[in-house]
């Protein structure tokens, strides 16, 4: 235990094993006329994987941010192995072994691995950085964790989830036993998340603790020990995992009801939500096409959305997209199914008219729109729920209802004047209509939860008049409530006779909203069947490249 | 002919070397250096005063590098420490300069374009080729980038101005001192590029005013065009040094009209800015204040 070489996360639970590692009680953060957290608590056991959960904006965060020193609470008082340490510093809680693995990596690209790891503390020789020291003790503690790691590779070079491991890293190489995962979860892929799930079990099993926030009720069944469950900045539920059931989480989260399906994702659309008064409480498992309540597409023959061989570049390879041939009708939702990264992000931005097309053809009911702008596309009636909706979605500065208008401003205006009268009216109707939370529309953009800002981007994309939708991951990132919000409106256009363009990272998400499923590979449509025919294994094989 | 437009390259390449390895110190770690010409200028007066009132070129060099550190601390304290618009800080700098070196220059001297004679390193019997060897700076000039790219790539400090230039949240997360680390380079950023004033101003053996002439720009194309790495950077400035010595040398033969030669160099920044460099990535902090 002398050196940085030696894991210091391995203390023995035999050794801790007096009274709980975290006790977190009576917990008040404010932040101006916000209140993030009231009365909430946290109790953690030495040598367990804890999940907290709870809607968008129910205070997780801030309460972990509180744990790990970057908020001090207005009231409450924290305790680590018993002692008290309220209002400390990142500093000190670093120093008392306790990480935090941010949702948004504090990496730095340009460096290397090893590098970002023993950045503040590095190993010198001399006048030198000793970067070999810092790349061979990496691989020792990487060995000893059973993580796996290239110290010289380059971070930016890194995937999402090998960078979440450098972050692991990160925490363990300062001798953490306390883990803190923000959404670890929420920018994996399905095989990364397995592997996220075995180095914890592996960290548990040296001694660690780890506590960890997601929305993804599913995988907390069988990773964790205890949940703690928050609403509206309080702790409303302590649950023994073994002992619940996702029904019962989801229950407590949102305060009501939610029917979920086998993968925990709400299923159905609510009535009050219900355009068409059909019943619309159908399972997934029971899906078996299009024709469940729902019109069958009339003009099958002229499909709303057609790509005749489309060919367009992205950032890093040169045919992004390399000859996607596809087709949606009229009340079809079309589903792209993928690993991230295969071309689907191009594929929508070649739609949306934000990247050049350079070769083939985009077609709205026969018209050819490929050399459209942007805004001729908008008025032809594409529409586009972007992957990102801080970069491409919304302003964060600009208000609700300043946000609800971008890219119809021209339809509030008289003479070049905005008609702020009618922009408010059509705020306060697009809020209660799609239920955004705050109910104000002069409120910025940014002082949402990402749950209502999606609703905010939903809102705007989904006019009365649209004619296909591209819908690019419309649920990532937002709680389970405004997911099923979410996936009722994609319905609800479905059944008005819209064509949908679903792509998304979540396979589940997939099945059970797509009427045919068209799998995306090295940038090609490398599988297209319908959904009756797929299932989540059949899948898979074609995601991978395994089969084509 | 060759052996003067090469000699010629040197001397005139010294100057931009020493901005330019500020440059590079300065963006490196998120700070936009458009005050390099500031800290020429200063560095250069500094120079002036020192060697003139103690007579001495290697006071008037400490003088200098003194100027340049003051300047660079003033660029920090409103970059680093205020968080100010990194643009309009450097080009209020500049203009500062500008005007404070004219008030002390009439003041010191009477005078509104010029000091008097000042020594200057190398003996004032020998000239032309032994003059420039023999000037101490030219070495120090050469060497500079080769030590900038060790401090850059090699050191604990480098690693840190690397990491602060490119994620200073993730940098502070670990416990860097971002704001340290800023000050550090922006001041010697400053010390640096002073030195290149000290060489024009003790290789004219005198000041003039705005005496450095658009130099610290040349440089900051410099960095750019060596994308922000300090061996190419010094590459970069001695092609651009190259091209002005051959436009004095062309100049002198009336063979192309003159206002076509004296393009030379900036034609060759622009297509080396614009064709040869290729995509180059600044560092993903530059100029963000907030950071």
């Amino acid at each position: 235990m002398s050196t940085g070489a030696t894991p210091r996360h391995a203390a023995t639970p035999a050794t801790i094993a007096q009274g709980p590692a975290v006790r977190m009680t009576g917990i008040v953060k404010r932040f101006g006329a916000v209140t993030a957290n009231i009365d909430a608590s946290l109790v953690v056991t030495p040598g367990e994987i804890h999940a907290v959960v709870g809607e968008n904006g129910a205070g997780k965060s801030t309460l972990l941010r509180v744990l790990s020193g970057m908020f001090a609470p207005d009231a409450g008082t924290v305790e680590l192995f018993g002692r008290d340490v309220t209002g400390w510093s990142t500093a000190q809680a670093i120093a008392a072994g306790v990480g935090m693995v941010h949702q948004h990596f504090m990496l730095v690209p340009t460096l290397s691995v090893a590098e970002n790891v023993v950045l503040g503390i590095e190993p010198v020789r001399g006048l030198r950085f000793d970067r070999d020291a810092a790349e061979r003790r990496l691989a020792t503690l990487a060995r000893e964790c059973g993580l796996a790691c290239e110290p010289g590779r380059l971070v930016r070079d890194l995937s999402v989830g090998e960078a979440q491991r450098v972050e692991i890293l990160k925490t363990l190489y300062r001798g953490a036993k306390l883990l803190i995962l923000d959404e670890p979860t929420a920018v994996l892929s399905p095989p990364e998340v397995d592997e996220l799930w075995r180095v914890l079990r592996t960290l548990r099993a040296g001694g660690a603790t780890i506590v960890l926030v997601t929305h993804k009720l599913d995988e907390l069944m069988d990773v964790t020990d205890h949940i703690t469950v928050m609403r509206a900045g309080r702790t409303v539920g302590a649950l023994v995992t073994a002992r619940t059931t996702p029904a019962a989480i989801a229950t407590a989260m949102v305060g009501r009801a939610v029917q979920l399906d086998a993968s925990g994702l709400p299923v159905g659309a609510a009535a009050s939500h219900d355009t068409t008064g059909t019943p619309s409480r159908v399972s997934t498992q029971a899906f078996t096409g299009p024709a469940v309540g729902t019109p069958t597409p009339a003009y099958a023959d002229t499909p709303r959305l057609a790509l005749h061989d489309l060919v367009v570049a992205g950032p890093r390879r040169a045919r992004a997209v390399d000859g996607v041939t596809l087709a949606v009708a009229p009340g079809e939702v079309l589903g792209i199914a993928g690993v991230e990264g295969n071309g689907q992000t191009e594929l929508v931005e070649a739609i949306a008219g934000l990247r050049e097309v350079l070769g083939g053809r985009v077609l709205v009911d026969g018209t050819d729109v490929t050399r459209f702008s942007v805004g001729k596309r908008l008025r032809h009636g594409i529409t586009h729920i972007p992957e990102d909706r801080h970069a491409r979605g919304l302003v964060l500065d600009y208000s609700i209802a300043d946000n609800l208008i971008l890219g119809r401003q021209r339809h509030y205006a008289r003479s070049g004047r905005i008609d702020r009268t009618r922009v408010r009216r059509f705020a306060e109707e697009r809020i209660a209509a799609f239920d955004i939370r705050p109910a104000d529309p002069d409120l910025p953009a940014r002082a949402l939860s990402g749950g209502n800002q999606q609703k905010v981007v939903v809102a705007r994309e989904m006019p009365a008049d649209f004619r296909v939708l591209v819908a690019s991951q419309p649920t990532r990132g937002v709680d389970v409530g405004a997911i099923e919000f979410i996936h009722d409106q994609l319905r609800a256009a479905r059944r008005a006779g819209k064509a949908i363009l679903l792509v998304s990272a979540e396979l589940n998400e997939i099945l059970a909203l797509s009427d045919r499923i068209a799998v995306m590979y090295g940038g090609r449509v490398v599988h297209e069947v319908a959904r009756a025919h797929a299932t989540a294994e059949s899948l898979g094989p074609y995601m991978t490249g395994a089969a084509a | 002919m060759i052996g003067v437009i090469l000699l010629q390259t040197l001397r005139i390449a010294v100057p931009y070397l020493f901005a330019a390895s500020g440059g590079v110190l300065a963006e490196r770690a998120g700070i936009v250096s458009l005050a390099l010409e500031g800290f020429m200028l200063g560095g250069a007066f500094g120079a002036t005063l020192g060697a003139h009132y103690s007579g001495s070129a290697w006071v008037g060099l400490l003088c200098g590098i003194a100027a340049g550190l003051a300047l660079g601390a003033v660029h920090a304290l409103a970059c680093v420490r205020f968080g100010a618009n990194q643009i309009v800080a450097g080009v209020a700098l500049n203009l500062m300069v500008v005007g404070a070196t004219r008030f002390f220059l009439r003041l010191a001297f009477g005078s509104s374009s010029n000091s008097p004679r000042i020594t200057g390193f190398g003996g004032e019997g020998t000239a032309g080729a032994l003059q420039t060897f023999a000037n101490p700076l030219l070495w120090l000039g050469l060497a500079v980038m080769p030590v900038l790219a060790f401090v850059v790539m090699r050191t604990r400090f480098g690693l840190r101005v690397r990491a602060v230039g490119e994620k200073p949240e993730a940098a502070e997360s670990l416990g860097v001192r971002v704001a340290t680390v800023r000050w550090a380079a922006v001041v010697a950023s400053g010390g640096l590029a002073a030195l290149g004033g000290c060489w024009l101003a003790l290789d004219q053996h005198q000041f003039t005013d705005q005496m450095t002439a658009g130099r610290g720009f040349i440089a900051l194309a410099a960095v750019i065009f060596g994308r922000w790495e300090p061996v190419r950077a010094g590459i970069a400035c001695l092609l651009f040094a190259f091209a002005e010595a051959l436009q004095i040398q062309v100049q002198g033969t009336n063979a192309i009209p003159s206002q076509f030669v004296t393009m030379i160099p900036y034609l060759l920044t622009l297509v080396a800015l614009a064709g040869l460099v290729g995509r180059s990535t600044p560092p993903a902090a530059l100029g963000r204040s907030e950071g």
